[in-house]
């Protein structure tokens, strides 16, 4: 039972550090700032969950599980909220979106 | 109100003991209640003890909408992965708007932080009746113009 549960956190955790990796490369990837931000949001949503779900399955004591989970519920209400305004910011500011038709001209910071 | 005070009083508790740790010690529990107590009134004093600022009732639904919107935003990761990995050629970003039929604040808080939460589309403007979201391929915005997710939410907030 404690073999099935480590492999099935191991293997949460490493999906995880993969998809961080992958979010990593797309932040540089991705040609403008609100497709970046979509890129970082894989690392709020999913990473997220499997990371700190893969650390749940490890801990022995029910309050180190419990802050873990606590963590899990604050960040699935706050990083939205940080997308959300880092977005309309950017909004606000007159930024346009990239299109892929007008690559020459927007593509130059 | 006195429902709202009981559920907060009893929520505060168990968050404070499970951080804590201490549920013997002779000092700090009571400090914890006395905490909890003064947290509880702050709350009363800035009026927002009420049915928005601590919506309990939606404790239920919300709990039956999570798996749902968990099944998505797995989806949508996979989907903003395989684009990273095509690059910057695969992507069609815009701006679109969605009718939402949410009645309350707080059903629009909702669908706005559902549609945030999966990545791939970010909720840009929420207004009375719409929300202007950003989407970075026609399929992920197609997955949010279904309106299924503004049905589910619409759903959750009339079984309150």
């Amino acid at each position: 039972m404690s073999l099935l549960l480590n492999l099935l956190s191991g293997l949460m955790l490493v999906s995880g550090a993969i998809l961080v990796v992958i979010s990593g490369v797309g932040l540089l990837r991705f040609p403008d700032f609100y497709s970046r931000i979509q890129a970082a949001g894989m690392t709020d949503t999913l990473c997220m969950i499997l990371i700190l779900g893969g650390l749940m399955l490890r801990t022995d004591s029910l309050e180190v599980g419990a802050k873990l989970l606590f963590t899990l519920v604050f960040l699935f209400f706050t990083a939205p909220a940080a997308s959300h305004a880092l977005t309309k910011a950017a909004r606000q500011c007159k930024l346009s979106p990239w299109r892929s038709d007008k690559e020459d001209e927007s593509s130059q910071p | 109100m006195l429902k709202y005070a009981v559920s907060l009083t009893v929520i505060l508790a168990v968050i404070w003991l499970l951080f804590s740790g201490n549920w013997t010690h002779p000092i700090l529990v009571p400090l914890g209640a006395v905490s909890v107590a003064l947290t509880v009134y702050l709350a009363y004093r800035m009026r927002v003890l009420d049915r928005e600022g601590h919506p309990v009732h939606l404790l239920v639904p919300v709990i039956k909408y999570l798996p749902w919107l968990f099944k998505e935003v797995v989806k949508a990761n996979l989907v903003v992965a395989s684009h990273i990995i095509r690059g910057r050629k695969s992507l069609s970003p815009r701006l679109c708007r969605l009718d939402a039929t949410q009645k309350t604040d707080l059903g629009r808080v909702f669908l706005a932080n559902s549609i945030t939460l999966t990545p791939g589309t970010v909720t840009v403007y929420v207004r009375e009746q719409e929300v202007w979201f950003y989407a970075l391929t026609e399929e992920l915005e197609q997955g949010v113009l279904s309106g299924e997710m503004d049905r589910r939410v619409t759903r959750l907030e009339g079984e309150s």
